[in-house]
């Protein structure tokens, strides 16, 4: 992109407008690649325990953070789980995978020892609140990717 | 008086060019876990981590942060340096002042890029000035076509003589099972068949783009001898920055501008009594980024008298087998993940006089040992690598 320049009103001075375009690949791993693919294949959630520390992180990863072990037990972990803290985002932004109004939260899915930041759906803004009880609902279309869950719903 | 301290764990992954298999922490993971090994240490041993990589170049803002448990900074002090290609270099200068100063005794520094994923050049761009020059950007390559057309001019050199700096660099990375690029030259013809990058650079006149990562641990002095029954001394370092380019405003255009390095050596040589380097050092481990650049470095780092650089690879004093062999593993010409690429000459020359260089070592005995890194506008970091105090 050409650089644009600009000349500020009432000054002096010059200002130039340009943008940074690098483009980029981000490999998941060994381990990230199975949750996603087990996500898409069986819409299953699937974390992975430490022994050691006996948690279980979602999504799965290969390496505890407390004890720095290397981890390759998988355990299948609830579709659903509990809203531990939310926000509502009515700002739209082109790297939202949504139109707003958008509610963004952390849902701890039963089995799983810490939370995941996802998306909620199908749900009242109302009716949110935290420690509120939710299920994840998969799309039909799954490409092997985070996004394979649409959203979490209310539980009824 | 800064304290003495040794490199007491050594360890690097493989290099590739693509990595799919492992995510950008995970990568970093084998290097800390073979250094962990080498040492025969757990990562509770380890007090401080010092980390380097080319910010922006995987795309990724605070790459730490995203490894952080996996190359174990996970609860303790984590330091990030970013200084362009001599990131993986002031990481390990970094190790060094805080373990000299006496604040940590056992410290782990990690050089890694993960070149797979972003795009070094358009981030390269990123360093220019906004103002002054965008659009004339060119990344490295530009930056060191020019510099090889300059030595060319001045120093008599030839093509052939470039060639016979890939043919070296092949023939060591060939005996090195953690190289990149192997590619099996036979002659000078081979390496002259090579297109042209950016006239008068060849594809082969410059380095790779590497995924890897390389980990050394420090330890004081006390430490250190019970850690290790072959501890490499670090005797000391030296770094050197200048002013970022600024285009139109060069203070030498040629691109053998010497500023830093001369800097460079001239305290760390004084400081270490080093009057004849050739003589006084047994071996060198430099960052070269192209054929050219190795013969121009020679002069600079004052290996021999200035135009003759060409002539060391000539009658073949820098190989392997040499009285004074400089990158027995390959350097920077085989493998490049540039913000581990720095941390990889310490290693490397560490593993040189430690004996461990396998299939790689140089013939020559090796006690003492230099490892140069260059980077950003033409930054300096020089390490001087000691047997015994």
């Amino acid at each position: 992109m050409a650089t644009v320049t600009e000349k500020l009103e009432g000054m002096d001075v010059w200002i130039y407008h340009g943008r940074i375009y690098i483009p980029n690949t981000y490999a998941a791993g060994a381990v990230g690649s199975q949750f996603l693919i087990a996500l898409r294949d069986k819409k299953k959630i699937m974390g992975m325990r430490c022994p050691t520390c006996n948690r279980v992180y979602v999504p799965a990863r290969s390496v505890c953070k407390d004890c720095f072990g290397q981890l390759d037990e998988w355990v299948e972990v609830s579709d659903k789980g509990t809203l531990l803290t939310y926000t509502v985002c009515n700002q739209p932004n082109p790297v939202q995978p949504v139109e707003p109004p958008i509610v963004y939260g952390i849902i701890q899915l039963d089995g799983a020892d810490n939370g995941i930041v996802h998306m909620l759906g199908e749900v009242d803004l109302e009716q949110l609140r935290i420690g509120m009880r939710v299920q994840a609902v998969f799309k039909e279309k799954r490409e092997a990717s985070i996004l394979d869950i649409k959203y979490f719903k209310p539980l009824a | 008086m800064p304290n003495r301290l040794a490199i007491v764990g050594i360890g690097q992954t493989y290099h590739t060019s693509k990595r799919p298999d492992v995510n950008y922490a995970e990568m970093t993971r084998e290097a800390v876990m073979a250094a962990l090994a080498d040492a025969q240490l757990s990562i509770k041993d380890i007090e401080a981590t010092f980390m380097a990589n080319m910010e922006t170049f995987e795309a990724i803002y605070l790459p730490d942060h995203q490894m952080a448990a996996e190359a174990g900074f996970y609860g303790k002090p984590g330091l990030k340096v970013g200084t362009g290609g001599t990131s993986g270099a002031s990481a390990v200068a970094e190790g060094f002042y805080f373990v000299a100063s006496g604040l940590y005794d056992v410290a782990l520094v990690i050089g890694c890029e993960k070149q797979d994923c972003g795009d070094t050049t358009a981030a390269i761009s990123a360093a220019a000035t906004p103002i002054w020059g965008k659009g004339a950007t060119t990344g490295a390559i530009g930056e060191f076509a020019k510099q090889a057309l300059s030595y060319m001019k001045t120093s008599g050199a030839k093509e052939e003589h470039a060639a016979m700096v890939r043919l070296k660099a092949d023939r060591n990375a060939c005996r090195n099972p953690y190289a990149h690029l192997k590619l099996g030259l036979k002659s000078i013809e081979d390496v002259l068949k090579s297109p042209y990058l950016v006239w008068p650079l060849r594809l082969l006149d410059f380095c790779p783009q590497s995924c890897g990562a390389c980990a050394l641990i420090f330890a004081s002095e006390k430490r250190a001898k019970k850690i290790s029954k072959k501890p490499v001394w670090v005797a000391d370092i030296e770094t050197v920055h200048q002013e970022p380019f600024r285009a139109g405003s060069f203070g030498d255009p040629t691109g053998k501008e010497t500023y830093t390095q001369h800097v460079a050596c001239e305290r760390l040589y004084k400081r270490n009594g080093i009057t004849k380097p050739r003589r006084d050092i047994d071996l060198a481990e430099i960052y070269e980024p192209s054929n050219w650049e190795e013969m121009n470095l020679y002069e600079h780092f004052h290996f021999c008298g200035k135009g003759e650089g060409w002539k060391l690879i000539e009658k073949g004093i820098t190989e392997i087998e040499g009285e004074f062999p400089v990158n027995p593993s390959g350097g920077v010409l085989a493998t490049n993940p540039i913000g581990a690429t720095p941390t990889i000459r310490v290693a490397e020359a560490a593993l040189q006089i430690r004996g461990d260089g396998g299939e790689h070592q140089a013939t020559r005995e090796v006690k003492t040992a230099l490892a140069t890194a260059l980077g950003g506008p033409n930054w300096t970091v020089m390490t001087l690598l000691k047997r015994s105090l």
